[in-house]
């Protein structure tokens, strides 16, 4: 075997990608080459770091320096005097936050982060399954298969109080009992990959920096529920997810980890890939079926539900891509490990996109109950040229909105709700005082009213009417009936839309009418927008 | 024979690799181990660590090739567990190509004017078998 005396991993998530990651790997093996060092330093091309603000990013290793804002004219400095004479080139270790060494074990960035979730993102090679095993790979799915039963598998699952994190919050163990106590001669696992909420990208991200982990865990659902055959649903937009995807799910045949007689315990299990065709709706798990099986992409009545007529009409688990990543350290380190994450109601960890005024934007991954205070300014470095913190949409579009009063609430999946918000997928959109709430609130209502399917009335009609009220208020035209109309439609929507898209499209001009009402008072009472965006 | 982009192995390996299937919890456990090697790297923690002086002067004394000889000599015996790495110059450029050996629970040990076969004989009696190879020491105190 050949042996590399360093490693220098280049961060090739999204982010980076569009920064130019790709032209900075390329030149880093050419100029490795030029210099007869391509036989000792490899370059590996990782799934996302965290720091996506600083792409193009590389980290090198043994010393764990990592390089940020790499261009493609740095290369030659950092490889002649980091790689060929073994000094660090500090003008581009970056400053403030990361400023100098930063160590394999704590990079400043990750102190205040757990990472179960992201435990290979940035570590990993995410195109070679090697490396997935030894990180601890398909050991949790042998575990299940050579020690345990289904029944115990679910069980732990329950135990550990894992709850779905695509949004919905709901209990993964319940959910995989009811297809498991389903009878069918088929049933299916699905990873929900059709991450389609504005600001959210963790879901992409995972499955590019570490695909196997979501197939793993798909065939332990799968041996869990009694289901042999998996799909991963993945916005087609996504073209690096779906091929690593495919890569992996290529390996993983390759070397028996999917595929006939697994572990050579009998049982099988295969997954393929779908492409979903960007509609919002199609997160919703029902259109997502509905979509899967060739039919327009639109919700229907439930119950019943997935779990017992699912795909096909078949029993069917729908679990989101973050879900599942937290499967195989459950099952390897125990429930009570995972109980120790997060808080006693929600244990575990959350994965949030920063995005918005924020100094560090990104990916990061946080225990459930941490507060967003901790979030802005511990981990995201707080609001860019001094400005005041205004408000901060949590779960992307859908999500509500939170002002500074809410700065010290923990946030988990039944807190939030409590305060009229809701954690859902893990957005985190920063605001600081530069923007208009009424601007914003037309913004995200114009997006529903593009997105509703049209199938439940409420919905069609709500969202465009929400719509038209705001877009009304903005332009100054607003009366204080207009408010009225806007929380009693709300409500209605909330109570009798069809499925989650209509039923949370009002949670953030309800948010935003209890914390930020005088802002809409003044569109009203002074045809005066007070941060000067709006034009009355 | 499968034809599949394992990665990093294939890049090893050659395109014909044949891909051996995981049957059973030993055999994972046998690859996990195998892979391992070549992530150790990112891991830290406490190993073995060989420094090599590669300021202008060690570069100047031929300190590219003793770094050369000595992945050479750990690629042949197989030694994945330990971390080559460089440093600049430290002053005794009369000495060059310096190298120093740190292995976890000892003193570290600095050796001068090591040529390649120097080098690998440093691997050899000092890395893999524990012994000083105290003729080539530079004294130190």
């Amino acid at each position: 075997m050949q042996f590399y005396r360093s490693h220098v991993l280049v961060c090739g998530g999204t982010p980076c990608v569009l920064e130019g990651c790709r032209a900075v790997r390329d030149a880093l093996i050419g100029e490795l080459k030029r210099l007869g060092l391509d036989e000792e330093v490899r370059v590996i091309e990782t799934g996302c770091l965290g720091p996506c603000d600083l792409g193009p990013v590389i980290v090198v290793y043994p010393e764990g320096t990592l390089y940020e804002k790499v261009a493609v004219s740095d290369v030659p400095k950092i490889v002649e005097e980091h790689l060929l004479k073994g000094r660090i080139v500090r003008s581009l270790t970056g400053e403030g936050r990361l400023r100098g060494i930063v160590s394999y074990e704590e990079p400043a960035y990750l102190e205040t982060q757990e990472r179960i979730v992201l435990r290979n993102c940035g570590i990993i090679d995410p195109s070679s399954i090697e490396e997935y095993i030894a990180s601890d790979g398909y050991r949790a799915l042998a575990k299940c298969l050579t020690e345990m039963e289904p029944c115990d598998v679910i069980e732990v699952i329950k135990r550990s109080g894992l709850v779905g994190r695509g949004g919905a919050a709901f209990p993964t163990g319940l959910k995989w009992s009811f297809t498991a106590n389903a009878d069918a001669d088929e049933k299916y696992i699905i990873c929900n990959a059709d991450e389609g909420e504005p600001g959210t990208f963790k879901d992409r991200l995972i499955l590019e920096g570490d695909p196997h982990s979501i197939l793993e865990a798909m065939a332990i659902a799968g041996y869990a529920v009694g289901a042999q055959r998996g799909f991963v649903y993945i916005r087609g937009e996504y073209g690096l997810s779906i091929h690593r995807i495919n890569q992996g799910i290529q390996q993983a045949k390759a070397m028996g980890l999917l595929g006939d007689d697994i572990f050579g315990s009998g049982f099988s299990f295969d997954v393929e890939v779908r492409k979903g065709a960007g509609a919002y709706v199609c997160g919703e798990e029902i259109a997502l079926i509905e979509s899967m099986e060739g039919g327009r992409g639109e919700p229907r009545f439930k119950p019943p539900y997935p779990g017992t007529h699912g795909f096909l009409g078949k029993p069917t688990v729908v679990n989101n891509v973050e879900t599942l990543a937290n499967i195989p350290p459950i099952i390897l380190n125990g429930a009570d490990w995972y109980r120790g994450f997060g808080t006693p109601r929600c244990p575990g960890t959350k994965v949030f996109t920063m995005t918005g005024d924020i100094n560090s934007k990104g990916l990061i991954e946080v225990p459930m109950g941490i507060t967003l205070r901790k979030v802005i300014y511990e981990i995201g470095g707080g609001i860019p040229e001094g400005r005041k913190f205004k408000m901060a949409q949590t779960g992307g579009t859908s999500g509500g909105c939170l002002p500074s009063e809410m700065l010290d609430v923990p946030m988990d999946y039944f807190t939030l709700p409590e305060m009229g918000s809701a954690l859902g997928s893990g957005a985190l959109l920063i605001m600081d005082d530069s923007h208009c709430i009424v601007d914003i609130a037309e913004s995200f209502m114009r997006f529903f009213a593009r997105e509703s399917c049209g199938k439940c009335v409420p919905c069609r009609e709500g969202t465009a009417r929400l719509h038209d009220i705001v877009k009304n208020l903005a332009q100054g035209n607003g009366t204080y009936e207009d408010l009225r109309v806007l929380k009693d439609l709300s409500h209605a929507m909330q109570k009798t839309a069809l499925c989650g898209l209509g039923q949370s499209a009002p949670i953030p001009i309800m948010t935003m009418l209890k914390y930020f009402g005088d802002e809409f008072e003044a569109h009203i009472k002074d045809k005066l927008c007070p941060t000067g965006t709006c034009r009355l | 024979m499968v034809d599949v982009n394992m990665g990093f192995m294939t890049e090893l390996m050659g395109k014909s690799w044949e891909v051996s299937q995981v049957k059973t919890v030993e055999e994972l456990e046998r690859i996990r181990k195998q892979a391992q090697a070549m992530t150790r790297l990112r891991e830290g923690g406490e190993t073995t660590k060989i420094v090599v002086g590669m300021g202008t002067c060690g570069i100047a004394a031929g300190a590219r090739e003793t770094l050369s000889a000595i992945m050479d000599e750990l690629a042949r015996r197989n030694i994945q567990d330990v971390i080559v790495t460089q440093t600049g110059c430290i002053g005794l450029c009369e000495q060059e190509p310096i190298i120093t050996v740190v292995m976890p629970g000892t003193e570290k040990v600095a050796y001068g004017k090591v040529s390649m076969e120097k080098a690998r004989k440093i691997v050899a009696s000092h890395v893999v078998n524990g012994q000083v190879v105290g003729e080539w020491v530079i004294p130190t105190g």
